[in-house]
């Protein structure tokens, strides 16, 4: 649990950041994923630029159709805010979940981005109500969709030199929700499911089902072809092959990402 | 109207405030990671990355030139007179006791074996060298499970032993195949205990310091038998037992796995003496899941022969036992405890036993709160459902039908113990009566209505503890005693300082003492210092384990406060002018009977036999006493546990909606002490039920390495818990005290298990494996549906 020997050194503007990972560094948000990975020593980086320090980074605001999450918000402030809240309730719920309160007040919404686990609950959360990240490197800004930002486990299409500056959240999501199953009060989702009701139909999208979040297309073409949340929630399965580990069967996850999406659809519609 | 007896707080019964615990939850307890000596250096080991492998060899160099690292030491240049050393041979067993190096020598033969330890300026450099030393291994074939190394053409662990037996134990009475042969009906289960990892607070850590020109050497280090420690250091390390010290400062919990003597303890040491100054080395958590034991990993197979009562009238146990890799101190005497506790607290007079011990490629397995007993009462309360199962009876019933009835005490058992005391139906009664088991189909019907499976399920528990008679522990083949020290030592102010053998980590003895104290020599408890856990001043002691602190420790300071009682009458006569025959003792002075005015307190006792200005003919100074107490018998506390469960089908999560816990561990010294034991001991358990289980995969590798997948339960998962208690005093101490820090453990998981197979009992399980996680269960409700 000790992490190796490594340069630390704390970024003041974006600008700055991007140059400490051109030279190398790894960037540190929140440090709630990067850092238990250090102390294992299943990461090594020889440097990292802790993020902490720019200010422009934080906070939420609306942008034309779109809210404007800085990278660095905490789960904690993404959980409470109002406009989140309003227009894209499953993003605020999934955060509201992660962890335990102390992880809620130091992890981030594009640390959990970054990072990519295939476990996390806000990665799902924002492909069901179709968000993007903004990235920045040395050349500049691009905007990437939430779907072709997470390609495996723990491994994004941001490049080395890039850290990602804002997560984009599309308004008209209120009617959205998060659920998720796991086996203590405080512990990684097993399968975790959130659901949006958008205008063009339901979306919806689940972590711990495969080596990223993935769209449960099988539950969305019935239910949005007329079946009940029962039936559409044994078609939840079609299409996804969960690895099995100790949480439980292929099988099982299979189920759950149905019972959780039929929950979460249910919960949506609040 | 009444009147209310008033007495002081802080004696024995009453419910004061732990002592101790303002430093500890003010940050100023003081563990051996807040040590630091002059000139100390940090080690590191290297660990095993494989289950079994051969090494060809093992390259220092780059990590010894690494700035800031001042030696890397392996099995080769490590200096030491043997390696670890087990002080259990159960008899009849033929039980194998393999070397164990301090370090590998030649062969690793499982994930987190020690192979090199490296010595650094910090703890940060000294893991750094650590991935720097370069180990050849050949990975070899490995074997985890118990009973695959036990099956023809496995894998071995140490190719000098041709089968991987450890040891088998053997029992069966006479006219057991008769009694079994005339059973009405057979009941057979088959039940697995899983692996689990007792994950103290405080890893385990030690620091050891060699004096190079006296050969002395002092060890602090945290461990729940410091006495044991130097024993033993002496003997691995090369070395006086007299010029050992073993100091154990606070230690944050031990569970069992700091009752035990482990590689790293006397490598410190050596690697002190090799280096030439004190020598730091902390567990970290990870290291803590593969260096320090695991516990349980047993697999049993139970038959009983049964009348249409319901009435065992014959027991079979068939049982194999993981050992792991290596035996600890007392690896093979666990599963040995489990056999002495197989017919519970039935009346089971034929039995046929047999513990078949394997060796496998995994961390050696040793005590763990209950360590053995568990076993047993998960295995026995589960046949017992069985069994009602069967012959379509109440569980409660059948129970009843099997009990030791309070007549039959002392009360002989088909293992070889004599249980003290008992009256099982008291506790059964008082628990269903708390846990309204009578309503339970009502609320089983509305869960049913809510779409959810609802069940009860009973553990009526007797354990064995007070850890032992030292005759029973030399017949039973553990190589120590189970006497326990004190001495009580008055100060010239009428203070009072205690000594204790004991070895608290937790169970809060300066408060229990204090309370004893309080009420046997009149000393007010907070004038009272219990002190302990430094072998340079005290005698010899045997420890904390086996819920004995009470039933020895403190019976042996109840001994030492008579003694010095009887002599500060000797004094107080003296004094008074008086016979001894004249005075009565008040509870806090001696005085003429019938006269308050003529009288001493026991304060001015203890300064006037300091000041020894006017002793009586022949009494020495200074009011002290020792004790060495030796218990005539085990005390064997027991009770009645009730769980009640409710099972989302959805998911297969289950939660526990009642819990009712009925204990009767003898007179009770602090009940708010005996509640945070039962507490905690059933939170054991029920991680046990629910979420832990040490997992290997069939290469040897630890699939459960960290806290993200070794689900520990947090106070979010526990239920509200209902206790209560009876009280049967034990005839074997003169305190009527039995000992309760592992009975919540032992009897927790069964009670468990019993209410979710009773929950899906309608859908026709029949039973369920621990931990009972949701996908478990969901798998079960599917196959029954099936």
């Amino acid at each position: 649990m000790i992490p190796s020997t490594l340069e630390y050194t704390k970024a003041s503007s974006i600008d700055e950041a991007i140059a400490a990972v051109q030279a190398g560094a790894r960037p540190l948000a929140g440090g709630q994923s990067l850092m238990p990975m250090m102390r294992l020593r299943l990461a090594a980086p020889g440097a990292v630029v802790d993020l902490g320090g720019i200010a422009e980074l934080v906070g939420v605001c609306e942008d034309g159709d779109e809210i404007a999450v800085g990278a660095m918000t905490t789960h904690r402030a993404v959980a409470a805010d109002p406009l989140i809240g309003e227009h894209c309730r499953v993003v605020a719920q999934a955060a509201s979940g992660v962890g335990s309160l102390v992880i809620r007040g130091r992890g981030t919404i594009g640390g959990s981005l970054a990072h990519a686990d295939p476990h996390g609950d806000l990665p799902a959360a924002i492909l069901a109500v179709g968000g993007a990240v903004i990235a920045r490197g040395p050349g500049g800004e691009r905007r990437i969709e939430i779907g072709d930002l997470i390609t495996s486990y723990l491994t994004t299409s941001l490049a080395d030199d890039e850290i990602i500056t804002q997560v984009r959240l599309p308004k008209g999501n209120g009617r959205s929700a998060y659920a998720k199953f796991h086996r203590r009060a405080i512990d990684w989702s097993i399968v975790g499911v959130g659901v949006a009701i958008g205008a063009d139909g339901v979306r919806a999208a689940a972590t711990g089902v495969a080596d990223r979040p993935v769209r449960l297309a099988g539950f969305e073409a019935a239910i949005n072809g007329g079946a009940s949340a029962e039936e559409a929630a044994r078609a939840a399965g079609e299409g996804i092959d969960p690895t099995a580990d100790l949480d439980g069967s292929t099988e099982y996850k299979r189920h759950l990402a149905g019972v959780l999406a039929a929950q979460a659809h249910q919960a949506a519609q609040g | 109207m009444a009147t209310m007896e008033t007495k002081a707080a802080g004696g024995i019964g009453d419910a004061v405030l732990r002592k101790e615990d303002r430093k500890f939850v003010t940050g100023e307890g003081r563990y051996v990671d807040d040590l630091r000596l002059p000139g100390m250096l940090h080690a590191v080991f290297v660990r095993s990355p494989f289950g079994h492998a051969k090494i060809n060899g093992i390259d220092t160099s780059k990590a010894e030139a690494l700035p800031g690292v001042h030696r890397v030491l392996t099995h080769a240049t490590l200096p030491a007179e043997t390696g670890v050393l087990s002080a259990s041979n159960p008899p009849g067993s033929d039980v194998r006791q393999p070397e164990q190096p301090l370090l590998a020598r030649d062969e690793v033969r499982y994930v987190g074996e020690p192979v090199a330890i490296v010595i650094a300026d910090d703890r940060y450099i000294a893991k750094d060298g650590a991935d720097l030393v370069l180990v050849d291994y050949d990975p070899l074939p490995v074997v985890c499970d118990a009973e695959a190394a036990l099956a023809d053409g496995a894998p071995l662990v140490h190719s000098e032993y041709p089968d991987n037996a450890a040891a088998t134990i053997s029992h069966e009475t006479d006219g057991f195949a008769e009694a079994m042969q005339g059973a009405a009906r057979t009941v057979e289960l088959r039940v697995v205990n899983q692996r689990v990892t007792p994950m103290p607070m405080e890893t385990r850590g030690c620091i050891g310091d060699w004096q190079q020109a006296t050969g002395e050497v002092t060890l602090y280090t945290s461990t729940q038998v410091a006495h044991f420690v130097r024993t033993f250091v002496s003997i691995v390390c090369g070395t006086s037992e007299a010029k050992v010290r073993v100091v154990t400062p606070d230690v944050g919990g031990g569970f069992g796995a700091k009752l035990n003597t482990y590689r790293e303890e006397f490598a410190v040491c050596s690697a002190s003496r090799a280096v030439g100054v004190p020598i730091k080395w902390i567990e970290d958590r990870s290291e803590n899941a593969v260096a320090t034991i695991h516990g349980r990993d047993q697999v049993q197979y139970y038959t009983a022969g049964v009348d249409e009562s319901g009435k065992v009238v014959a027991l079979k146990f068939d049982a194999i036992q993981n050992n792991g890799a290596y035996h600890q101190l007392l690896t093979p005497s666990i599963s040995h405890l489990t056999v002495f506790m197989v017919p519970g607290c039935y009346d089971i007079q034929n039995i046929s036993i047999r513990m078949r011990q394997a060796f496998t490629n995994t961390t050696p397995t040793d005590a763990y709160r209950g360590a053995g007993r568990p076993e047993a009462t998960h295995g026995i309360e589960r046949l017992m459902d069985a069994i009602a199962d069967d012959l379509g009876m109440d569980a409660a019933e059948v129970r009843r039908v099997n009990f030791i009835k309070p007549e039959q005490f002392p009360y002989s058992s088909s293992t070889g113990l004599v249980y003290d005391s008992g009256e099982y139906d008291a506790t059964l009664d008082e628990a269903l009566r708390l846990s309204d088991y009578a309503g339970f189909e009502a609320r089983r019907a509305a869960s049913e209505a809510n779409g959810k499976y609802r069940g009860i399920g009973l553990s009526t528990y007797v354990e064995v503890c007070g850890l032992a008679p030292s005759a029973v522990t030399a017949a039973i083949g553990i190589g120590a005693p189970g006497w326990e020290h004190s001495t009580v030592r008055l100060h010239p102010t009428g203070k009072a300082t205690v000594i204790t053998g004991t070895s608290p980590h937790g169970q809060g003895h300066a408060t229990s003492w204090s309370q004893i104290v309080q009420t046997e020599l009149g000393i007010p408890f907070d004038d009272v210092e219990v002190i302990h856990g430094d072998t340079a001043f005290q005698p010899y002691g045997l420890g904390t384990y086996g819920s004995r602190s009470l039933a020895v420790g403190g019976v042996a300071l109840y001994r030492s406060l008579g003694k010095v009682r009887e002599k500060a009458r000797e004094i107080a006569a003296n004094l008074l002018e008086c016979s001894v025959e004249d005075l009565e003792w008040t509870g806090t002075s001696w005085q003429v009977k019938g006269s308050p005015d003529r009288a001493k307190t026991i304060q001015e006792l203890a300064g006037a036999a300091w000041a020894a200005s006017s002793m009586p003919e022949g009494v020495e100074p200074v009011l002290e006493a020792t004790t060495f107490h030796d218990p005539p018998n085990f005390t064997f506390p027991f009770g009645t546990h009730v769980c009640e469960v409710e099972i989302d089908p959805a998911t297969g999560r289950i939660e526990i909606v009642n819990y009712t816990a009925v204990d009767d561990c003898g007179n009770v010294i602090n009940p708010l002490i005996v509640d945070g034991q039962v507490h905690g001991g059933i939170i054991q358990g029920l991680g046990q039920a629910l979420y832990e289980e040490t997992v290997y995969g069939e290469d040897g590798q630890m699939l459960t390495p960290t806290l993200v997948e070794y689900l520990v339960p947090s106070a979010a998962d526990v239920p509200e818990m209902t206790l209560a208690r009876t009280t049967t005093p034990s005839p074997s101490n003169p305190m009527g005290v039995k000992g309760i820090g592992e009975a919540g453990t032992i009897a927790a998981s069964s009670a468990i298990v019993n209410a979710a197979v009773d929950a899906l009992s309608g859908l026709g399980v029949r039973h369920l494996e621990m931990p009972m996680q949701p996908a478990r269960v969901w798998g079960a409700i599917q196959e029954a549906k099936a």
